[in-house]
């Protein structure tokens, strides 16, 4: 650490604040500069000691009662401010509901670029931050840089590993900000019910795409599902477009690390690719044998997932007894 | 125009069927001809489309869209609300809303899955990754909507003979005031590339599906994925 650039990381949710500053480490460190993470509520000195564990020298920490929950103006105000006198080299934000307008509008009052959901960070031999991005409709990946200062970008959740936290030392700056009024006013907050088992905890998920004709034809992928001890899941169209499920699995979706993907009917848009790349082993059914699913899949098997499923469900019965 | 694009004309539809008294008006900002999308627009019901066009509109990063939709904006005239769609179908980059929510120094709902008018506020139901919330916002405001929010219309013939006679204001960067040089892209794309795998990519054949599945599960306990 060196000099006085910083490297900063903030986002609405703790848990993807932990995940980015393991890659805000590395970038802080190839720029020789300090991670700085920026948390902003009421009564969290416990998160700052986390924040510092799981990587960041410094935590500049505002405690206001107007900050007890996420609303975008009074944020934006403080984050302005705060970027606005300590000049940071990079802020890192977390693309999440809150997060993204949050940046967006930063970037703006800042007058700069922001490379969004970012899915590869690095820093060039420029000093420069690449961000690399999904685009062109899903087909591609953009390697992108920011031509103006502060270098932002947006990191989505799963992205990035999660360090290994660890005693370290690090300095928490305790600072007063005026806070904005908000505009906007929250009169009901509702906790979604989430299902018992999440899916991004899943060891093995058999999952369905546009193959699938009818939505009652679920049932094949719920009798593997439960030979297997595994989960359901199903790409967008779907969930967006047929309604079949409330949920999907994708860039815009959730990401999901199991053992074993067994993907029925999807073609592999690479918006549903990028939220299984962490899968173990991939297994792809598919009756198109040009289907980009199989580029990325581990085992291929070109056939009708109305006859490879049912002899796959014997098949796992006789060999799994 | 995109699907996102379609729901929130949708959802703007709605709420004139609803109020009554309201000027619709759609605004795009584009480098090509976009005459076919606005004549789509004004089909499903808007009243009136505006579109600024500029050969070098391709060039435009997110901040860039924003500022000449913004200018555009003011030129216009007052307005009660500004619905876009959550992002665009070709980037999804997702911010140029929140960009001009701040040009505009508007506050804004983004998310929002359900939407109604009462009086001076907007009454939006965000969806949020744990959690929903109910957020209440005095107009003008800005609102960003998702997919879940509505089914937009596809319009009848007879809507799209009655949009023939609807007017398309063009407008050019010289009308707006637009100072060329807020236009520069403020990032910049270094390289596309086809994305990278790094799988195994066997396939695997055999004579009836009870073969093929038989050799497929072989393979998934030799990995130690499935099993004991």
């Amino acid at each position: 650490m060196s000099g006085n650039m910083e490297v900063w990381v903030y986002s609405d949710r703790h848990e993807l604040a932990l995940e980015m500053l393991g890659k805000g480490r590395e970038i802080a460190d190839k720029l020789q500069a300090c991670l700085a993470a920026i948390l902003l509520g009421h009564d969290v000195d416990e998160k700052a000691d986390e924040l510092i564990k799981f990587g960041a020298d410094k935590v500049y920490l505002i405690d206001d009662p107007k900050l007890v929950s996420f609303q975008l103006e009074p944020y934006l105000s403080v984050l302005h401010k705060l970027a606005a006198s300590y000049k940071p080299e990079v802020i890192l934000i977390g693309s999440t509901r809150n997060g993204k307008p949050l940046a967006a509008r930063l970037a703006t009052r800042l007058e700069t670029g922001c490379i969004p959901d970012c899915i590869r960070l690095s820093v060039d031999e420029q000093g420069r931050l690449v961000g690399e991005r999904i685009t062109y409709g899903g087909n591609a990946v953009a390697k992108i840089i920011s031509k103006t200062k502060p270098q932002m970008a947006t990191i989505p959740a799963r992205a990035f590993e999660k360090p290994e936290p660890r005693e370290r030392i690090g300095q928490i700056v305790k600072l007063e900000v005026k806070v904005e009024a908000s505009r906007t006013e929250i009169v009901e907050k509702k906790l979604l019910e989430t299902s018992a088992v999440k899916i991004e905890d899943a060891e093995v998920i058999i999952s369905c795409g546009r193959g699938l004709e009818k939505k009652e034809d679920k049932a094949l992928l719920d009798e593997l599902a439960a030979i297997l001890c595994g989960q359901v899941g199903c790409s967008r169209p779907l969930a967006e477009d047929r309604k079949w499920f409330t949920e999907w699995i994708g860039l815009s979706g959730h990401k999901v690390k199991p053992k074993l993907y067994i993907a029925c009917g999807i073609s592999g848009v690479i918006q549903h690719v990028a939220g299984i790349r962490d899968a173990k082993v991939i297994v792809a059914i598919n009756k198109d044998s040009e289907a980009p699913i199989f580029e990325v899949a581990d085992y291929g098997v070109i056939g009708n997932l109305y006859e490879v499923l049912p002899a796959l469900k014997e098949a796992l019965k006789k060999h799994l007894q | 125009m995109s699907d996102f694009d379609k729901n929130a004309l949708e959802e703007a539809i709605r709420i004139k069927e609803k109020l009554g008294d309201v000027e619709l008006v759609t605004l795009t900002v584009t480098s090509e001809d976009a005459k076919a999308v606005l004549r789509e627009a004004l089909a499903m019901g808007a009243d009136k489309a505006y579109v600024v066009s500029d050969p070098s509109f391709n060039e435009l990063d997110t901040f860039g869209a924003a500022y000449v939709l913004a200018k555009a904006i003011q030129k216009i005239g007052d307005f009660s609300l500004i619905l876009c769609g959550e992002t665009s179908l070709d980037s999804f980059s997702g911010l140029v809303g929140s960009r001009l929510a701040e040009m505009l120094n508007l506050p804004q709902v983004s998310s929002v899955r359900k939407l109604s008018v009462e009086d001076e506020d907007i009454l939006a139901e965000r969806a949020l990754e744990d959690s929903s919330e109910t957020v209440r916002v005095k107009m003008p405001a800005l609102v960003m909507v998702t997919r879940e929010i509505n089914q937009p219309r596809i319009p009848s013939l007879m809507m799209i003979m009655k949009a023939s006679k609807k007017e398309i204001v063009s407008l050019t960067v010289d009308d707006l005031g637009v100072e060329r040089e807020k236009l520069s892209s403020k990032i910049e794309v270094m390289e596309v590339l086809a994305p990278k795998t790094e799988r195994k990519k066997i396939k695997i054949t055999g004579e009836t599906p009870q073969e093929i599945a038989d050799k497929l599960v072989k393979a998934l306990i030799q990995e130690g994925v499935i099993g004991r």
